[in-house]
């Protein structure tokens, strides 16, 4: 059977860790440890949900998708929108916007801790103080617990929001030129061409891009990792960074794999409504 | 129809949201030619962009305080691993979904699209755990097989394979090939389109790969590039210049295969929002 080699792959490296974390997250497993395999029902589940550090972690993802997710949506969009027309030019434009993207995270994460290095001669400080016109004093961003997480916001908005600039192109061209000639014969303006035409038409991207990065949002864990280490004081922790912590550094697998199922079950719910706005779209068409 | 005055505000809208985004590109490669202090020292000032005296040190000092060759060819074999068999075993399965009948194909196709959501971050740590039992650690291997099978992309070709006419096949048929004749003799040729989108999406989901790599390394012999620049960042005397030159050089490849297959690229960034 030629689908084989692919399904089983799925299976033995999809499927079967998906249920094995499920099943660990039931038990007391640690590696290297002398105390023998027992099964400890909700115990994990319990103790991750006291556990300042894991709640921190759910609130720092639930605030990142909060932010991120709008900013880049709408970013997202004002780019498409400037480039979807027929100028000079237009094609160096986005190929600037979708350069970040292929840019390693870890590399962008490495380059931005630069970015925000402290004092005035850090870029981004320098930056504000000139935009501020000399209102902004020097603050140490990765260090500080209010501004460590919008500067990993702003890194992540950088690098991602030409992927999604890409998907929201695909959508604007996809709209039917008929449509816009037939508002104009209605005597729609260019606003209400974008109101009544544009924002409608492009609901399931607008929908579908949202999904992504709210999903996105809740598996960060690269840039945390290398800028902050999770610092200072929790303030960007997050739910995979302390899933690796717990699994890895501690040796605590069935720790880890339940944070995991807990992942997952976020990236479940999401799915779940993405599928339903989508769909009450269709009903509504 | 458009006024010039729309003309000229779109363009500034272009060109400071283009300041913005190449900012830091453009940092990264002046400090790369910079001596290593001035990096620093010039970081908050116009010259954080333009390097007044150019040197290739930082480069060369890359090469004699890591093994770059060495990264850089584990990224490659990784990768070409990944996106080569990739490529074949995902087509080959997103056929049988669209054309063969078999038993249990509705049932097996469902859980195609159910595994989809699954984030590799969901997994990791069993998958640590399982790879830990086994000794896998450490190889080329573990970094390679759990990433072939894919059900996006497995999910593209079967949508893609769908929307084909059946003519081209049915001749083929009647010729007497066997299904994989057909498929690399007439469906090949005839779909490079979807073979470029799905090389390159998974191409640049896993050239950035650095939580498994991560997790399941620890020698330098195998580690890929993305994990490399993080320890190359935290490996003392820290110096900015060869941190940016490290970059440069690993981004570099990337950046001239995406200049060069541009379209193919947003076409295939493009292909993930169909799904919606």
């Amino acid at each position: 059977m030629i689908s084989m080699p692919a399904l089983l792959g799925l299976l033995a490296f999809v499927v079967a860790p998906f249920l094995l974390a499920v099943v660990l997250g039931f038990s007391n497993l640690r590696l290297g440890s002398p105390l023998p395999l027992e099964w400890v029902g909700f115990e994990q589940y319990r103790r991750i949900f006291a556990d300042p550090s894991f709640t921190r972690a759910l609130f720092n993802n639930l605030l990142f998708a909060l932010v991120v997710v709008p900013l880049q949506t709408a970013l997202a969009l004002v780019l498409a929108l400037l480039l979807n027309r027929r100028l000079r030019g237009i094609a160096l434009f986005r190929t600037l916007f979708f350069m970040p993207v292929v840019f390693p995270l870890s590399l962008v994460a490495v380059v931005w801790i630069l970015i925000f290095a402290p004092g005035p001669n850090g870029t981004m400080n320098a930056f504000l103080e000139l935009v501020s016109l000399g209102a902004w004093t020097p603050h140490d961003f990765l260090r500080d617990t209010r501004l460590a997480l919008p500067a990993i916001m702003l890194t992540s908005l950088w690098q991602g929001a030409g992927f999604q600039m890409v998907i929201v192109l695909a959508g604007l061209q996809a709209i039917p030129a008929e449509l816009y000639e037939a508002a104009m014969i209605d005597g729609a303006g260019r606003w209400q061409q974008f109101w009544h035409v544009t924002l409608p038409q492009l609901r399931n991207t607008m929908i579908f891009v949202v999904l992504v990065t709210t999903i996105l949002a809740f598996r960060l864990f690269d840039q945390v990792q290398i800028m902050t280490q999770g610092g200072p004081h929790d303030a960007t922790t997050t739910v995979m960074f302390e899933a690796v912590e717990a699994a890895f550094t501690r040796q605590q697998v069935a720790r880890g794999a339940a944070m995991s199922v807990v992942l997952f079950v976020v990236v479940l719910l999401i799915s779940w409504l993405q599928r339903r706005l989508a769909r009450q779209e269709r009903e509504v068409a | 129809m458009t006024s010039r005055a729309a003309i000229a505000l779109v363009y500034t809208g272009l060109l400071l949201m283009g300041l913005l985004f190449i900012s830091p590109i453009a940092f990264m490669l002046a400090g790369s030619f910079k001596p290593d202090a001035r990096v620093l020292m010039e970081a908050g000032e116009w010259r954080a962009f333009w390097p007044a005296e150019m040197s290739l040190q930082n480069y060369r000092d890359v090469f004699t305080r890591v093994d770059f060759a060495r990264f850089l060819w584990n990224s490659l074999l990784i990768n070409g691993a990944i996106v080569g068999l990739g490529l074949l075993v995902n087509a080959l399965a997103g056929y049988a979904f669209a054309r063969l009948a078999w038993r249990g194909r509705d049932l097996m196709l469902s859980l195609v699209l159910a595994v989809m959501i699954i984030p590799i971050e969901a997994i990791a740590v069993p998958l640590f755990y399982l790879v830990s039992l086994f000794g896998w650690r450490d190889t080329y291997l573990v970094q390679i097989l759990p990433f072939i099978a894919n059900a996006f992309s497995i999910y593209l070709f079967y949508t893609y394979f769908i929307g084909m006419p059946r003519e081209l096949e049915e001749a083929a048929r009647i010729d007497g090939a066997g299904v994989l004749r057909t498929f690399f003799s007439v469906i090949l040729p005839n779909a490079k389109a979807v073979f470029a989108s799905v090389a390159i999406l998974t191409f640049l989901t896993q050239w950035g790969a650095f939580l498994w790599p991560l997790m399941v390394t620890s020698s330098e012999s195998v580690r890929p590039l993305p994990l490399a620049i993080a320890t190359f960042h935290s490996l003392p005397p820290l110096q900015w210049g060869d941190i940016f030159a490290f970059g440069m050089m690993m981004v570099l490849p990337v950046l001239l295969i995406f200049l060069v297959f541009q379209p193919w690229f947003v076409r295939g960034v493009a292909a993930t929002g169909i799904k919606g």
